[in-house]
């Protein structure tokens, strides 16, 4: 096994070198992982790992958070505009912003653009007008941060929309895998569940791949998009061949909804066939480790037994989150020289040349 | 009588089973004849001669599928921006749905349809009736009320009728009155929610999906109701597979249905929704992740889908090519793409993205003017299409080589929503005769009066 390259922190460089490389040739925007390449992923992976770090130690009572960390983004704005109610992700968007010093403007929003009588556009425009320097976007509809990133010059950040991407959520899935597990490459990460309506899901699909993890995909075939295995994962339709050997299970919420549209019998019924144990978790190997990215439904996709135990990764995939949401503020607020976000070409990206690779490997 | 002389241009008649170098003759608003001589000196100095050497002379375009908004909607287009949107690509007789607001299930909806398209005085206007009061698929309209105001079809476009038991008696109430039912096929409750076609496009793109399954269990089950009924029946925009199978069957064993496919989907994929560029179309630009112009009901379908449309227009499976003509602006379409409106306007390309399928070999050219002309007339019944002597003189002059780009300021049109703006495409109308009136001239190009 590779020694594991985010948690050698012994001869990191100087943050500030850190930063300026990944910022060079890194997009203004962060709408989606699919077409985000390797390098730009290895990148913010180990400038996230660096805050974590600074953020681990201040807590410890050592070293405080350096100051040009926490004046990084001073005088910038960062407005959050989500149409769908969230406690995680908005609160650690917004600490992570004034970690570094960022101004945050937090906005709540019901509905789409049409029951607002307002495209969703023009919001945009004029929350740019009044200053913000990076839209950072949860909506329930695929796609409408690519709609902001058309009408706006500012910088927007994917927080979740509909059922597409939540490509920090997958990125702090990836740094906490990666200080536990070491390197990804052949290792293979188990997502079980509601994989139709999980946008954590694909997302995960998409950036594991491309770190060169095996991904499996499990849960009833009412709950199994048509042509996800085309995403570059292998679909199960049972628990125990799903993990199988798996060095990680991640298990998705499973929402209500789905009984009222005939995809679910009852969460009972889903939890027999499909809930995560204590019995599972001792079949995998020792080193095995569980994640969720909640909020969680105790009892019915993971048992409690399971969640509070040591082998569960949910609050150390909460505190990766904010150190994630940091690197990719800074990342897409950057002054680096810019490259333009590269259209949808998964196949290009995931075979990154190896001189991709070395290159962040020198920068850790 | 003054006469018009379409002379010299390759003329393709498909009705009248003609395609060779002829001379088309026009006369009080019928064809006079079509002959091999060219104009005498004496009839070039009496009459009009249009000098139509290296362009083709076919038959005005019959579009079964057209919304022209009016009454209700007139920002997104009304009769008059339909009608010259109509003209411009070709287009001599239309079917106008009657989705309208209010809709069109009354004699007096069906009069002021018809009395805007006479004052807009440029295409023929053909009125499609409600099947049912409101279209709200639960009581019938008045159909021989609207039959004696002159509808040409009765369709509830827009929604299935999702009772099999109101679908059953207005078939049967229809059969007796000869008008065809045209069938908006959609299972409700499998479409629902869904916001493009359901496969690896829409997984990946984290949309709802709509089976191909939710227009096929449709057309099987219409199709059995109008053989019960022994109703005639029309299928319109079949996108799928196996509806081009259920119809097939239908026909062969004898059943009085046909079917209708719109250039979008014989043209794209459900990846238009990614932004990937059209198949066979070198010179398409990419399109947008998430376009709402890739938006529409039924939606943009497999590859395996749009071949089977393509065997479905050679082998006359499908009858005719029809727009699905459907204007939206920008507070419908630049939203996201969840709840942006289905639909996209196809006037004034249909055209040229038919040629094109000559031009890939796909279809003949005598097929695509077939589909394009004769066949919707006859799923009507009617006697255009055609440029038979004595029919209604209903012709355009069509330059097969000029290039032009599809420009959303040239497109007339009210509203934009075009997946194929930016696109050039080949073969353009340079002349739109109705009824032996010129309603439509290119400028700047040959073809002009000599």
């Amino acid at each position: 096994m590779t020694p594991n390259p985010t948690a050698s922190p012994a001869q990191a460089p100087a943050a500030a070198e850190l930063l300026a490389r990944a910022q060079s040739g890194f997009p203004r925007h962060l709408l989606d992982l699919e077409t985000l390449g390797l390098a730009q992923i290895e990148a913010l992976l180990a400038l996230a790992a660096t805050f974590k770090r600074e953020r681990a130690e201040a807590r410890a009572g050592g070293r405080a958070i350096p100051r040009e960390r926490r004046e990084l983004l001073a005088g910038r704005t960062v407005v959050t505009l989500f149409f769908e109610a969230s406690t995680r992700t908005r609160s650690s968007f917004e600490m992570a912003a004034r970690q570094l010093g960022a101004e945050v403007i937090a906005l709540q929003k019901e509905g789409s653009s049409v029951s607002k009588g307002e495209t969703l556009g023009d919001t945009a425009k004029n929350l740019e007008a009044v200053g913000a320097d990076a839209l950072v976007i949860r909506h329930p509809m695929s796609g409408a941060p690519h709609l902001i990133a058309r009408e706006v010059s500012c910088s927007v950040i994917n927080a979740g929309d509909g059922a597409h991407e939540h490509p920090t959520q997958a990125l702090l899935d990836a740094l906490s895998l990666r200080e536990r597990l070491g390197d990804l490459r052949g290792r293979t990460i188990a997502i079980i569940g509601d994989i139709a309506h999980s946008r954590v899901a694909r997302s995960n699909i998409h950036c594991l791949g491309r770190l060169g993890a095996h991904v499996r995909v499990g849960g009833p075939s009412t709950l199994l998009p048509v042509g996800i295995e085309k995403l570059g994962c292998s679909v199960h339709r049972k628990l125990d061949e799903a993990i199988d050997g798996a060095d990680a299970v991640m298990c998705l919420r499973i929402q209500q909804e789905r009984i009222g549209d005939a995809r679910l019998p009852s969460t009972r019924d889903y939890a027999r066939r499909w809930g995560f144990t204590q019995k599972h978790l001792d079949r995998l190997p020792a080193h095995a480790v569980v994640l969720h990215p909640g909020p969680v439904n105790r009892g019915v996709e993971i048992t409690s037994e399971v969640l509070d135990g040591p082998r569960c990764l949910v609050m150390d995939q909460v505190d990766s989150g904010v150190a994630v949401r940091m690197a990719a503020l800074a990342l897409c607020l950057g002054e680096g020289e810019r490259a333009s976000q590269p259209p949808a070409k998964p196949a290009a990206t995931r075979d990154a040349p190896l001189d991709e690779i070395t290159l962040t490997e020198d920068l850790l | 009588m003054s006469r018009t002389y379409l002379a010299g241009g390759r003329v393709v008649d498909p009705a009248s089973k003609l395609d060779g170098i002829r001379t088309v003759v026009l006369e009080g608003g019928k064809i006079l004849e079509v002959r091999e001589a060219a104009p005498s000196a004496d009839e070039r100095a009496n009459h009009t001669v249009v000098d139509c050497g290296n362009l083709w002379v076919l038959p005005g375009l019959v579009d079964l599928h057209v919304h022209l908004r009016e009454p209700g909607e007139e920002g997104k287009e009304t009769i008059e921006t339909g009608c010259r949107a109509a003209v411009q690509g070709g287009v001599t007789t239309l079917v106008a749905m009657p989705n309208t607001k209010p809709v069109c299930d009354s004699a007096a909806q069906v009069r002021l349809v018809q009395a805007r398209a006479k004052a807009a005085n440029l295409c023929r206007v053909l009125v499609a009736g409600a099947i049912t009061r409101g279209s709200l698929g639960e009581a019938l309209a008045d159909h021989a009320e609207l039959k004696d105001a002159g509808v040409v079809a009765l369709t509830d476009d827009g929604r299935p009728v999702m009772s099999a038991g109101v679908m059953r008696r207005a078939l049967e109430y229809a059969r007796d009155l000869d008008l065809p039912i045209f069938v908006h096929a959609e299972e409700l409750t499998l479409s629902a929610g869904g916001a493009m076609n359901e496969g690896p496009v829409a997984t990946r793109l984290g949309l709802p999906g709509v089976p191909s399954a939710a227009e096929v269990v449709m057309v099987e089950r219409d199709l059995l109701l109008a053989e019960l009924a022994q109703a005639r029946i029309h299928v319109c925009h079949v996108s799928a597979a196996g509806s081009v199978r259920a119809l097939r069957q239908a026909k062969e064993r004898g059943v009085r249905a046909t079917g209708e496919a719109a250039p979008h989907h014989f043209t794209l994929t459900d990846e238009a929704v990614a932004g990937v560029a059209a198949p066979g179309y070198p010179g398409a630009p990419a399109g947008r992740v998430y376009d709402t112009c890739a938006k529409m009901n039924p939606p943009l379908r497999a590859e395996v889908d749009r071949q089977a449309l393509l065997g479905a227009l050679a082998d006359g499976t499908l009858d005719a090519i029809a727009t699905d003509h459907a204007p939206h602006g920008p507070l419908d379409k630049e939203v996201e793409f969840g709840c942006a409106a289905n639909g996209v306007i196809g006037l004034e390309t249909s055209l040229a993205l038919s040629l094109a399928l000559v031009r890939q070999g796909e279809l003949s050219l005598s097929a695509a003017v077939e589909r394009l002309c004769w066949g919707p007339a006859r799923v009507l019944g009617l006697p255009f299409g055609t440029l038979a002597p004595g029919a209604s003189a209903d012709v355009i002059v069509v330059d097969p080589e000029a290039s032009w780009r599809v420009d959303a300021a040239a497109l007339a049109s009210k509203s934009k929503n075009s997946p194929f703006l930016g696109w050039t495409l080949r073969g353009r109308v340079l002349r739109t005769y109705v009824e032996g009136q010129l309603k439509h001239e290119a400028l700047g190009l040959s073809g002009t009066p000599s």
